[in-house]
């Protein structure tokens, strides 16, 4: 206890010890007996923090990193302008919205940070049960310090990262599920480390590992046990030792497990990447056009205020015996003088930028992206669930997407496993009536040997049943099996035969269940030794010796299990490519063309072989194995080499086809996708012709397509076949190309030999895909999916990129794309977790695409140059006033019509625009899927649109300027002979503006919804309201009352009626010409051109 | 962030509690089939075609020509007569009094300008006085005011607001009204005289109320004190503005007319919106039908110049000038409108040229509109 205060404050130097390469652990803190002196270790404690802010530094921190961008530090430079300098417009104007904009957000982020914190408090104060002195005491989950003995019960989650001492199960095993760290839902099992399964409360022992490392999949350690008057036994302790924070007990009703790693230290927290701030295309446009902008600004604040001093220089202008200066003026140096003029200009013209657009452009992506999560073509009612939206900040990116980069398994296709038939030593069984029969299809020349081939029959099926990792669900825990995914219920003519595999990989599940079929039943693990219900309804008993695991790289697995007449003997099951070089080539012919045949028929293929140990062989294979396994160093190199070494000089026995079927309507969306100019890209960590299949069914390759090869067995035939692909002429007539090019392949094309030729195969690769209408890439590892979108985001003309996958191992390239999806399917949360949107069903991903991102962009587009145009038409009659009142940056318009022109008066209307516009209707956008070529390219907001819209808001502000101005050369505008002053100038001239502008909108509108009639005419009226509501009370907090009456005199001037009617009508005339004029092009485009309210 | 990858162990017993945008509250529901949610609002998704946007050409075309001869022909028959009274040149009566201008002056200089009218002015006829290159919209100018001070606000009156700086005291009183626009206001006086045939001098009688907004007359302008008649106490302890000769309360002998409700005085601060403007001065009123207003004949304008704008080379005007219902002389709104309605008519005549010539082709394949 009284070490328990020194410890916690040396926890708090959590890396203290990083530089060792490894950490000794007292497992419950008790000093051990030959060890030196008992060094309690400094570890950090169990605290999770993801949160950023604390109550304290909340203000400061978030304030810094919301004035870190670049438009909120603009506007807050210019009102602290405005509080400094003496300018024309009052620090409100600015500060009102900026003030506004800076609360919404600290809120919306001091919100999440909240929710950050509940979470981790969940997480921290979490009741966990600790072993301490021999007494089970009820502590917080962040109280726990490594080398603390953790009890953990069924369907808890585990507090750290455990080693796993001890488990209510008879063979000292516990299932986990991982879902929350890398998508695999399926059961795990995970062992105690032998010899422990004794009195926890004073196990001396030592546990020496390796420092915390990201890798889930590794671990390395080493666990002294102290018996008295014996040498420490040593156990090694590998990742099926280790229970990962975050993961889920299932199926075990306790264990006991000791902590290595802690709170940040654990693999999930070290896991932990935030995601990357996704920036769309339309954002950058905005970025660009917003320099532009100030350019302008600068221009023309520098010009007037060149322009003041030229005019000032005449006598008797700068200082007239009628508005002299303040002693203060006079006093100021000239040239501060002439520096706060061009702030002055500056602010005055500030409007051109403004802070509005952010917040609309916000509120347009957030509430925008309601209308997904609400779509009911999305909601999925197998999983009774809908679109998810994970950032609303990509919306319209939906409608620009060039490159579509797939995963085949569990997005093209569903993966759902059927066993459909299987091949024993050349000859062809499928299941029918279960019942195997012979169809006859042999490619042997001899005769059929019936008992022969019964003996192969049995062998091939009992290795189906034995080479596995398959666990059969317990009937005690069938309610939770509805839970859990990957778990197949199956149903068997027998009820009482009802039986649920738990397996890391559906198709071992089909195997097994095809296994059955034929009638062989697997009935399970039981310490140790498999039982298996052969033909004859006998229990058949092996011993499972090794268990040789499945890994990509070697894509097989086997068994080594011992019969129960002492025959040791291997299994192995995998790849044709990985097993065809293990076997006697002789087999190998016979087995190849099914396996061929299958994999061109789109199913999923495995070879099977066995092999036969003698005791000699064995012996060498099981102390090889148990040395590797407990190696400390390169464990993984010396276990991979010793796999390789027992999986050679096999038999073949058979081949097995399963089938993935497709997901539904599959076929139509790739094509729609292909339609819209899309390209799609298949990454799949699957094998080429399987894969090659898949893209057949899915018409992504149509019969026509000339097909290019590139893999490593095409790659044999010619070095310089790469370079020949690109030679070739593409363009040569209409001729489709599909392109297939395998993961040795491409690491070869990544990462040349030669460094100096990496550059040039990059490009010739790129320049071969890019001519290609669709790309196979097959054999991909996760990392190489998102090296390819890289490398494809990265090239010319940077395409935007969207990536669709349901598995962890599509997270990476998810993360990588412009745009990630993901898809609900079964392999787990993770990649939903790491998209931005994320549907239920590959088919939504067409109107996803084609119906909400070709609005979206349609609506953001318009939205963004809308804004520009209107305030440069706000301002333009602001800048050419200078020229008339002695370059004195009197404003033209009134503070409130400043302020409010964008935030109450044109902001409502635009907003409903660009929320519920369909400039064509989703139905139409859906069945043309060319019509998402016509936005392709960020069509609206290149510079050709820009510029038009610029020219319009010069021409408008121009002529809302200088019309005004011809009428004010009379300045007696009244019926009494009474005349108008400046402020019934500025107020005509926004008056017109305001309408124009909403006008213009109402023009642009296609699609006139009660809303957009509401929001339009509203914010007409409100603007009359408003106005003769301003000037029609004398307001005690105003310094001057500016508009008193100026709107309602105005009104009563037929004149001012009669300018404002025809300018607005002026204004927006040559709009309504161009719509006219505009010439259909295309066959449908008449319908739906016409319908486009952007010229290009 | 990190915290949503813990919610994710919830998700695995299928809980919803994931701050997601939006995500909780749909995950476990169906989405509701609004006609909003759905985006399938009825709408109107008007057209614009040719066949619609023809007949919109013609009938603007149609509606402005009309409007903007109207208008041109009404601003034409508003009689108007300008005069400058400047003194610039030698050969002007004004030429004395506009170089030996001094604000220390107290005896005014008068000039005397004589004019003929060629056409008999028949209705009401409105005197202005112009200025030229006077930016009376010059920032500074324009918030060089204290507009509670001139609503009669006491406090206002004894403490000016800062904007009226350097208008804003006086040898420590405080000036009302205060500020350059007020210091500026004009005061030259203008009197009319009509010269008959056979050479008396009859001066014509000017109205000085009815020229300001009835608005700023009434409310926006108070004197100090409310109704109290005595405007001298009430302005006890100011200044007059320092280029005025008298102070405030002396403007006018009529104290409906006097003090800040000077009509006068009110005119003058609004500002006017371009740097060459005209204010109204007087009205002269029609007395009878039989006779025009001002007959044609001989006149002449007695001016007792004040109001210095050589310095800045300024001009001042003196404008007669008939109203018709859209207001002064100006024919810029007759030409806009016949101009555009003019385009409109045109541009509909070539786009039906268009449509017929190059249209049927598309129209043919298509639905009639």
């Amino acid at each position: 206890p009284c070490c328990y205060l020194v410890k916690k404050l040396m926890n708090k130097s959590c890396d203290y010890e990083k530089r060792v390469d490894s950490r000794t652990i007292y497992v419950g803190h008790r000093p051990c007996p030959d060890t030196e002196a008992f060094i309690p270790s400094k570890f950090c404690d169990n605290r999770i923090v993801s949160s950023k802010y604390t109550v304290w530094n909340f203000l400061p921190k978030n304030l810094f990193e919301q004035f870190r961008r670049i438009a909120n530090f603009y506007f807050l430079i210019i009102f602290l302008v405005q509080v400094i300098v003496d300018t024309p417009t009052s620090p409100v104007t600015s500060g009102l919205p900026l003030f506004f904009v800076i609360t919404v957000t600290a809120i919306k982020q001091g919100y999440e940070d909240w929710l950050r914190h509940k979470a981790d408090n969940e997480v921290n104060k979490y009741p966990v049960t600790v072993l301490e002195d021999g007494r089970s005491v009820k502590k917080e989950s962040e109280k726990i310090k490594v080398g603390d003995v953790v009890e953990v019960v069924e369907d808890e989650t585990f507090p750290c990262d455990l080693i796993l001492l001890q488990s209510s199960r008879e063979d000292g095993t516990c299932f986990v599920t991982t879902a929350s760290l890398d998508g695999e839902s399926n059961h795990k099992t995970h062992y105690t480390v032998p010899d422990t399964e004794k009195d926890l409360q004073a196990l001396p022992a030592t546990i020496e590992c390796e420092q915390p490392q990201p890798d889930l999949y590794k671990f390395v350690g080493r666990m002294h046990i102290y018996k008295p008057e014996q040498e420490p036994a040593v156990r090694s302790l590998g990742p099926e030792n280790l229970l990962l924070k975050g993961a889920t007990l299932k199926n075990t009703k306790k264990i006991y497990g000791v902590a290595v790693y802690t709170g940040m230290e654990t693999k999930m927290a070290l896991n932990y990447q935030g995601k990357s701030q996704k920036r769309s295309a339309v954002e950058k446009s905005i970025n660009a056009f917003l320099l532009v902008y100030l350019c302008i600004l600068i221009s023309k604040a520098v010009v007037c205020t060149t322009l003041k001093y030229v005019w000032q220089s005449k006598e008797g202008q700068d200082e007239p015996w009628y508005n002299q200066k303040t002693q203060k003026e006079k006093d100021t140096n000239m040239y501060l003088k002439m520096f706060t003029d061009f702030l002055s200009f500056m602010v005055l013209f500030n409007f051109i930028i403004p802070v509005s657009m952010y917040v609309t452009v916000e509120m347009q992506k957030f509430l925008g992206s309601f209308f997904i999560t609400w779509d009911k073509d999305f909601f999925d009612p197998e999983i009774q669930e809908g679109a998810l939206v994970n950032t609303s900040d990509l919306n319209e990116e939906l409608g620009q997407v060039e490159y579509v980069f797939t995963d085949k398994t569990g997005t093209l296709t569903q993966n759902n496993m059927e066993f459909i038939e299987c091949c024993i030593d050349g000859f062809q069984y499928k299941h029918r009536d279960t019942r195997s029969e012979l169809d006859g299809f042999t490619v042997t020349d001899g005769p059929v040997n019936k008992l022969q081939q019964k003996e192969k029959e049995e062998l091939f099926l009992r290795a189906l049943c034995l080479c596995h990792t398959v666990q059969v669900k317990e009937a005690g825990s069938e309610v939770l099996a509805d839970q859990v995914d990957g778990i197949d219920g199956l149903l068997l003519p027998q009820p009482e035969e009802e039986r649920g595999f738990i397996a890391s990989s559906p198709d071992e599940i089909a195997l097994v269940r095809g296994a059955m079929e034929y009638g062989f039943t697997f009935l399970g693990l039981e310490s140790k030794s498999m039982k298996i219900k052969n033909r004859e309804n006998n229990i058949e008993e092996y011993k499972l010796l090794h268990v040789l695991n499945f890994d990509p790289v070697r894509r097989r697995m086997s068994v080594i299990v011992q019969t129960k007449s002492g025959e040791t003997l291997l299994f192995c099951k995998g790849a044709d490519s990985s097993i065809f070089p293990r076997v006697r080539p002789e087999e190998v012919d016979r087995i190849r063309m099914h396996v061929e045949r299958n994999a061109t028929e789109g199913y999923r293929t495995l070879c099977v072989a066995y092999k036969q140990l003698s005791a000699e062989e064995y012996a060498v294979a099981d102390t090889g194995l148990r040395e590797a396994r407990l190696a400390l160093q390169d464990r993984e190199q010396k276990l991979m080499a010793m796999y390789n070494q027992v999986e050679t000089g096999m038999s073949l026995i058979g081949a097995t086809a399963v089938e993935d079927r497709l997901q539904e309507e599959a076929a139509e969306t790739m094509e729609a996708l292909q339609g819209a100019g899309m390209k799609v890209w298949v990454l799949t960590g699957d094998k080429m012709e399987t894969a090659k299949s898949t893209c057949y069914a899915c018409r992504l390759f149509q019969r026509g397509t000339e097909l290019l090869e590139l893999t490593v067995r095409t790659l044999e035939d010619g070095r310089l076949k790469l370079s020949f692909l690109s030679c070739r002429s593409w363009s040569t007539a209409n001729q489709d190309y599909g392109f297939i090019i395998d993961g040795a392949t491409l690491s070869l094309v990544m990462n040349p030999p030669r460094e100096a030729d990496a550059s040039q195969y990059r490009s010739l690769f790129l320049q071969i895909c890019q001519n290609c209408t669709a790309v196979l890439c097959c054999r991909m590892a996760p990392l190489q999916k998102a090296q390819i979108v890289k490398m494809v985001k990265n090239s010319k003309g940077s395409p935007i990129t969207l990536s669709i996958g349901d598995g962890a191992n599509d997270v990476s390239m998810i993360l990588e794309a412009h745009v990630g999806i993901g898809i609900k399917g079964k392999e787990g949360r993770q990649a939903v977790r790491n998209s931005d949107y994320a549907i239920p069903k590959l088919k939504h991903l067409k109107k996803l695409l084609l119906a909400h991102g070709h609005l979206y962009y349609v609506r953001i587009a318009h939205l963004v140059q809308y804004f520009f145009y209107k305030n440069l038409c706000f301002i333009l009659p602001q800048f050419l006033y200078q020229f008339f009142c002695g370059y004195s940056q009197q404003p033209l318009y009134d503070a409130a019509y400043l302020t409010m022109y964008n935030i109450c008066f044109t902001s409502m209307p635009i907003l409903a625009y660009s929320l519920l516009e369909q400039h064509i209707s989703m139905e139409i956008l859906l069945d043309n899927a060319a019509l998402y070529r016509e936005i392709a390219n960020n069509a609206m907001l290149r510079w050709r649109p820009f510029l038009y819209w610029t020219v319009l808001g010069i021409f408008q502000g121009l002529l809302f300027f200088f019309g005004v101005r011809f009428l004010f050369s009379n300045p007696a505008l009244q019926d009494n002979g009474q005349v108008f002053g400046n402020w019934s100038y500025g107020t005509i001239v926004f008056t017109v503006l305001v309408f124009t502008v909403t006008l213009k909108l109402a023009l642009d509108t296609r699609h006139w919804t009660w809303i957009n009639h509401f929001v339009i005419w509203g914010s007409l009226a409100f603007y009359v309201f408003f106005s003769f509501f301003w000037g029609g009370i004398i307001w005690p907090f105003l310094k001057q009352q500016r508009l008193y009456f100026v709107f309602a005199n105005m009104l009563s001037s037929v004149s001012a009626w009669l300018v404002i009617i025809i300018l607005i009508l002026l204004s927006l005339l040559p709009e309504i010409l161009l719509v006219v004029l505009r010439k259909p092009r295309g066959p449908h485009s008449r319908q739906v051109y016409l319908f486009l309210p952007f010229p290009f | 962030m990190m915290a949503s990858s813990y919610s994710a162990k919830e998700e695995d017993g299928h809980h919803s509690g994931s701050a997601g945008l939006g995500g909780a509250a749909i995950r476990t529901r169906k989405p509701d089939n609004t006609a909003f949610k759905q985006q399938r609002l009825p709408a109107w998704q008007p057209i614009l075609t040719a066949g619609t946007v023809l007949p919109a050409f013609f009938i603007i075309g149609l509606i402005f020509i009309p409007i903007g001869i109207g208008l041109y022909v009404t601003s034409n028959n508003i009689k108007e007569f300008e005069i400058d009274y400047t003194g610039t040149d030698m050969s002007s009566p004004c030429f004395n009094c506009s170089q030996s201008f001094s604000w220390n002056s107290t005896t005014p200089c008068k000039c005397v300008l004589f004019f003929s009218l060629d056409q008999p002015f028949e209705s009401n006829v409105f005197m202005y006085y112009g200025l030229s290159n006077f930016y009376q919209n010059h920032r500074r100018y324009v918030k060089s005011r204290d507009d509670s001070q001139l609503n009669g606000d006491q406090r206002s009156l004894k403490e000016p607001s800062k904007e009226c700086e350097p208008y804003r005291t006086n040898e420590n009183k405080p000036i009302a009204p205060c500020g350059a626009i007020a210091n500026s206001m004009f005061n030259d006086t203008l009197d009319l005289f009509y010269i008959d045939p056979n050479g008396t001098k009859t001066q014509i009688l000017l109205i000085k109320k009815g020229i300001a907004w009835w608005t700023d007359k009434h409310v926006k302008f108070r004197n100090p004190g409310g109704s109290n008649p005595n405007l001298t106490a009430a302005f006890i302890e100011t200044a007059k503005p320092v280029n005025w000769h008298k102070p405030v309360y002396e403007l006018d002998i009529d104290s409906e007319n006097n003090g800040f409700i000077n009509e006068d005085f009110i005119v003058w601060m609004r500002t006017a919106a371009l740097p060459t403007f005209r204010k109204l001065y007087r009205i002269i009123q029609k007395k009878n039908n039989m006779t025009p207003t001002l007959p044609r004949g001989s006149y002449s304008l007695e001016v007792t110049y004040n109001y210095p704008v050589r310095s800045f080379e300024g001009r001042k005007r003196m404008i007669l000038s008939t109203i018709s219902w859209m207001g002064g002389k100006n024919p810029f709104l007759g030409i806009a409108y016949i101009t555009v309605g003019s385009i409109c008519f045109f541009l509909g005549v070539v786009l039906l040229f268009i449509h017929h010539k190059y249209g049927n082709r598309n129209n043919s394949s298509d639905v009639p509109n």
